[in-house]
């Protein structure tokens, strides 16, 4: 048997296949075609204190490898979380982590000591790279100031693990992995969507109701790679990575590259039995390779370049 | 009911007009109790231009042959493969997906209104109301007489009144003008079609006071109300097409 577990801290995860937040709803959506309880883990869709509509109509625009959004973070609140969606997730056998999200420093404070005392959440992802929402999102992830304040401020009050979900829309990414490394972050995620727009032709306006909207899919997945593989190399906490990743080989290529888990995002949305396919797909090859456990792959390109 | 993902095989690929056609898929174990209006998330062919699958209605069952169809226009890359789809090809198909269309009450006086691609889950939907003693009136417009499709198809389920945009078959003008509608003869109208057409459609239904159900079309990307990307603006705030539709009553919307 090969072991494919591996942990944040002293939180266990089965193996090493997540799903992203914002392409697999809470779990519950995909029922009907994988157990979701096999996964290693689920991150919930992004949520806020106060429900939020999100943007308007038109949200997606389809592009050459890969698709835009700009869904805008809807979500029923914290409240209605707590109440309606926690109740009925939590009896899922993985561990569920929930993508905090706001306008101001207090919001995330607020969110992760309300999410620190429900028993079967135990991390939490620090979204400070959401690039569809007018304030807070990635106005905190690409200044190095926000960044630290924020993960400083919900360090104190948080105390399971906290995962900073960083944003690719900066100069140097590694700077920021190394800031919320500073300030005490359990462990790192990337690559949230690159901001990017679309324009119809035939109507001669934007695709997208709000001109500009995150990136993801194939299209984005060298960029995610190599920003994985920086990060990966400057911190020593484990690093998650995601983007564009649709096969096992690509999940693969993140796992040589650092990353000690990674996240399944658009490929859902395409195959919604993409998580499982591809956590199967990584098991047979390290069996094929004759490794015993996941953990020695992982970096591997750093050993021998 | 479950939605499944599949493979299925390709047993008839009908050319109607330049732009539209019908795929025949065949089930592999029994094909699933579907209701009208549902729809099915279409996976292309994995090239880089058609990345998201594409959803579509389900526009005809035949339990007995365990098969069932779909009516596509050509609008684009997606859609212009699987027109080249043949016999024996395999499709790969998330389905049933959606809600559906809600019976009539009993007695009423049912219209259905199409208006070009928009006439694909009627079809299925005329012979369901039929099969349930309901006969309804169908009103389709199209462009103009030669891009009418399956004219007699629909006409094995009820009276079929047209429009056509040129007048080269039927009433003169859109299917929002046609003089059946001046009538007042329906309780209950089901439309599908372009949002302009649905939207004047409802507006009539509004003011005359009858029940209406139209079938919106957003784009989407997953189709299992993940995503979040196929929004309706409605009375009970954003809802996804996907999962609460396709089909909404005219009083849930905000038109």
């Amino acid at each position: 048997m090969v072991n494919l577990g591996f942990s944040i801290g002293d939180l266990h995860f089965k193996n090493p296949v997540l799903t992203a937040s914002g392409t697999f709803g809470y779990g519950s959506e995909f029922d009907d075609f994988l157990d979701v309880s096999r996964l290693g883990g689920i991150v919930v869709k992004g949520t806020t204190i106060e429900p939020r509509e999100g943007n308007l109509y038109p949200r997606m625009a389809e592009t050459a490898s890969g698709m835009l959004n700009t869904v805008g973070l809807q979500n029923k609140g914290i409240d209605y979380f707590e109440k309606n969606i926690y109740p009925r997730i939590s009896g899922y056998d993985t561990n569920i982590i929930v993508n905090i999200n706001g306008s101001y420093i207090d919001d995330y404070v607020a969110l992760a000591e309300r999410i620190n005392k429900l028993e079967k959440i135990p991390a939490i992802e620090l979204n400070i790279s959401c690039p569809n929402v007018k304030m807070g999102g990635m106005a905190f992830g690409t200044n190095l100031d926000s960044a630290r304040e924020v993960t400083r401020a919900v360090r104190a009050v948080y105390a399971k693990k906290l995962i900073v979900k960083l944003s690719p829309n900066v100069t140097n990414v590694v700077d920021f992995a190394r800031v919320v490394e500073e300030e005490g972050a359990d462990s790192i995620s990337l690559i949230n969507t690159l901001l990017g727009m679309s324009v119809d032709v035939e109507k001669m306006r934007p695709a997208l109701s709000t001109i500009t909207g995150g990136l993801s899919g194939p299209a984005i997945k060298p960029i995610a790679l190599r920003m994985v593989w920086q990060v990966a190399k400057a911190v020593r906490i484990p690093v998650i990575g995601m983007g564009g990743i649709m096969t096992t080989s690509d999940a693969l290529e993140f796992f040589l590259a650092g990353a000690s888990a990674v996240q399944i995002g658009t490929a859902s949305f395409i195959d919604p039995q993409a998580p499982v396919k591809i956590l199967e797909g990584i098991e047979n090859y390290l069996i094929k390779k004759g490794f015993f456990d996941i953990k020695e792959i992982i970096g591997y390109i750093n050993r021998t370049t | 009911m479950a939605k499944r993902i599949e493979d299925l095989k390709v047993v008839g690929n009908k050319r109607l007009t330049n732009d539209f056609f019908v795929l025949e898929l065949s089930g592999n174990d029994k094909i699933p109790d579907f209701k009208p209006g549902q729809f099915a998330q279409v996976r292309v062919d994995g090239s880089p231009e058609t990345f998201l699958r594409r959803p579509i209605s389900i526009h005809d069952v035949d339990y007995e042959r365990n098969t069932f169809k779909l009516l596509i226009q050509i609008a684009g890359k997606g859609t212009g493969a699987l027109s080249k789809l043949r016999n024996g090809d395999f499709l790969n198909l998330i389905y049933p997906l959606g809600n559906s269309f809600g019976l009539p009450v009993e007695n009423e006086r049912v219209l259905l209104v199409g208006g070009g691609c928009g006439v694909a889950p009627l079809l299925f939907l005329g012979k369901y109301l039929k099969s349930n003693g309901c006969i309804p009136d169908i009103l389709l417009g199209f462009r103009n007489s030669e891009r009418i499709i399956e004219f007699e198809e629909y006409l094995k389920i009820g009276n079929v009144f047209l429009t056509t945009e040129d007048g080269s078959k039927g009433e003169n003008g859109y299917v929002t003008n046609h003089s059946i509608l001046l009538t007042g003869r329906y309780n209950r109208i089901y439309c599908c079609g372009p949002d302009s057409m649905m939207k004047v459609i409802a507006g009539y239904c509004k003011k005359n006071n009858i029940a209406c159900e139209v079938s919106l079309e957003n784009l989407m990307a997953c189709g299992i109300g993940a995503c979040l990307c196929c929004i309706v603006d409605t009375i009970k705030g954003n809802l996804c097409t996907c999962i609460d539709g396709p089909v909404f009553n005219i009083n849930e919307l905000k038109w």
